[in-house]
């Protein structure tokens, strides 16, 4: 067997479907009926999984780091506020895609400023050009509403259809839809021979550069891909809480970003979903305990994480299930071995 | 004229405080390539320190200020020998996540035990109202900060540049493991220049609460201001992060000023273009680690 047949046949059983994969969105289907008097919680845990998704597409599969994403996010925020508050696109799913598409434009233009300079610049200018986009909305009060935020945004029926309702029904199904069939094009991307290039640029960028992958150009894809899922996750945040404020933008939103997708884990999709659950779960039990001081406990959630190693975390949470998987593949590969004699 | 004296004036003052507070930063980048977002919150330490120790125990103000920088250099010996020298060898990410933890958890911790507003330190009289200098008003505690802070320069480079320990330090920054290879300890040296650089914040924190507001969110305010101070100024010499904050200082001030609307945009616009122009900070080398 060649080399490349192996390589191939192993990104190809990877991208197969997995029962756990199936079981996943089965269970976010049935979240619809099981939790029907939690719909707002679970609205925000899926515009939060998605924004986590973006962050896993840059930091994950291409290793940029950034202390910024809150910036696409609040470009995306507040495209939807204004198209909807002007009335410029009041269809929600074209207001999303505008939306997504302003952020998208802002992440091609300064791709290029971040893929320049070593981990510590990219940290620096993540982080400025979201400062940088606060103080704008904050400067352009007449535009964006300053601190008070957008005023009056009036979110008309999806598709012309489906009116959002008080119980936030229809508005977790639209977040879910969307962040479905976003997370199956993330997917595919991730699976395509880009996505593989990216990884081998993430683990080791000079040899990516010597078997004729073109380093920049790729991550400069993948900036601008990643952009545009932030802003639909900021779109999706502020069409289902008709809500568009300067703290789209803060730092706490980067920072809380990052330790949602450092809980799910980095580079594999599902841990920014996964880390949305576990993040918003943790953050209500939180303020449970200490309205004003959650973030208390979060910053001690990232300094343990940190202090515990992360490889070290994920392997002791997975060390249960992968154990049980192991016992029920023994227990089925038992007979098979007797019955087929020798080896 | 006059207004302009007092701007470049009360700009310099600004931007010494600045080069005190940030100057432990860039040791620690400089030393051990560790990003420390955390650093305000030492400065944090010592300026809540200086206010309860004048405010609620009488003490007097030039007392306090000491007994801040001796108080946050302890609390960033025991952090750095108890938390942080573990994650010198860990990725940009991990450092960057341990320390918005404890920047959250600073944060939110001063904010339960002191209230969230904002304290202020009762100053004695003598450093209050103006003084006359060449026949132009001048606030007496801009004058001491500039003093303080102007000793405490020359200090750190007469430190830095003529005794055993500076020499160590600085082949350190050079190349840790050519100077642990001559038997220079690194890890003692850092682990001495992080308690004094912490202690240096807490002493900037303590002369800052009157100019730069002292509440429980400090850390995350004036976080990018290190940063930029750090590096633009980059992180091998220690006139490069003077200078870039005197230059911060003075263009916050005079931009604040003149421009009032621009507001901190001029800053990031100004940190963005020098990051691309020259990644590695407009005073530093082209370092090749």
């Amino acid at each position: 067997m060649t080399v490349e047949r192996t390589v191939g046949d192993l990104a190809l059983a990877r991208a197969r479907w997995g029962w756990t994969e199936i079981a996943f969105w089965l269970f976010a289907i049935a979240s619809i009926f099981l939790f029907s008097d939690r719909y707002l919680i679970l609205t925000e845990m899926a515009w939060l999984g998605l924004f986590a998704l973006s962050l896993d597409l840059i930091l994950g599969y291409a290793g940029i780091v950034s202390l910024g994403h809150a910036a696409f996010f609040g470009v995306g925020a507040y495209s939807a506020g204004l198209l909807a508050v002007h009335g410029i696109i009041k269809e929600p799913v074209l207001a999303l895609l505008v939306a997504g598409l302003a952020a998208m434009v802002l992440g091609f233009v300064t791709s290029f400023l971040v893929i320049r300079g070593s981990e510590l610049s990219q940290l620096m200018v993540t982080l400025g050009i979201a400062l940088l986009l606060r103080e704008l909305a904050n400067k352009f009060s007449n535009i964006t509403g300053g601190f008070d935020g957008l005023q009056g945004i009036s979110i008309d029926p999806i598709l012309g259809l489906f009116a959002f309702d008080l119980y936030g029904k229809v508005g977790y199904i639209y977040c879910l839809v969307v962040l479905f069939i976003l997370f199956l094009l993330a997917r595919r991307i991730v699976n395509s021979p880009f996505g593989l290039s990216l990884r081998a640029i993430r683990n080791n960028p000079l040899r990516a550069a010597a078997i004729g992958i073109p380093v920049n150009r790729r991550l400069i894809a993948i900036y601008t891909i990643s952009a545009f899922y932030a802003g639909i996750a900021g779109a999706l945040f502020t069409q289902t809480t008709a809500l568009a404020s300067l703290d789209v933008f803060s730092f706490e939103r980067s920072a809380d970003l990052l330790l949602v997708l450092v809980i799910g884990g980095t580079g594999y999709l599902y841990g920014g979903l996964i880390g949305a659950v576990v993040f918003r779960i943790l953050q209500d039990v939180f303020s449970s305990w200490t309205p004003q001081f959650w973030q208390f406990w979060i910053g001690l959630v990232l300094v343990l994480i940190v202090l515990i190693g992360r490889d070290r975390m994920y392997r002791g949470v997975l060390w249960l299930p992968r154990h049980l998987f192991q016992l029920f593949r023994k227990a089925h590969a038992k007979p098979a071995v007797s019955d087929g004699g020798a080896p | 004229m006059t207004s302009l004296f007092t701007i470049l004036f009360d700009g310099v003052a600004y931007g010494m405080l600045l080069f005190v507070l940030a100057c432990g930063l860039a040791v620690t980048l400089g030393l051990m390539n560790f990003v420390n977002l955390a650093h305000g919150a030492f400065a944090m330490a010592g300026g809540y320190i200086c206010a309860v120790l004048v405010n609620n125990s009488g003490v007097p103000f030039f007392v306090a200020l000491p007994i801040a920088f001796v108080a946050s250099a302890l609390i960033g010996l025991v952090m750095e020998q108890s938390l942080y020298k573990h994650l010198y060898h860990r990725s940009p990410l991990d450092q960057v996540l341990f320390t918005i933890g404890l920047v959250f958890m600073s944060v939110t911790a001063v904010d339960y035990i002191m209230g969230s507003s904002q304290i202020f330190i009762h100053l004695p009289d003598v450093l209050q109202g103006q003084v006359n200098l060449f026949g132009i008003g001048v606030g007496r505690y801009r004058l001491m900060i500039i003093v303080i802070c102007g000793l405490l320069t020359l200090g750190l480079q007469l430190i830095l540049a003529k005794t055993r320990f500076g020499s160590r330090l600085r082949a350190a920054v050079d190349d840790p493991r050519a100077a642990s290879g001559l038997g220079i300890n690194v890890p003692q040296v850092f682990a001495l220049t992080f308690a004094f650089g912490s202690g240096l914040a807490g002493l900037g924190g303590a002369l800052g609460a009157e100019v730069l507001g002292l509440d429980p969110y400090f850390p995350l305010k004036f976080m990018i201001y290190f940063l930029i101070v750090v590096t633009v100024g980059g992180s091998s010499t220690i006139t490069g992060p003077f200078l870039a904050s005197l230059l911060l200082g003075i263009a916050d001030v005079a931009g604040k000023y003149y421009v009032p609307k621009l507001g901190a945009f001029v800053i990031y616009t100004v940190m963005i273009v020098i990051l691309i122009w020259k990644p590695n900070g407009l005073f530093g080398r082209t370092a090749a680690r």
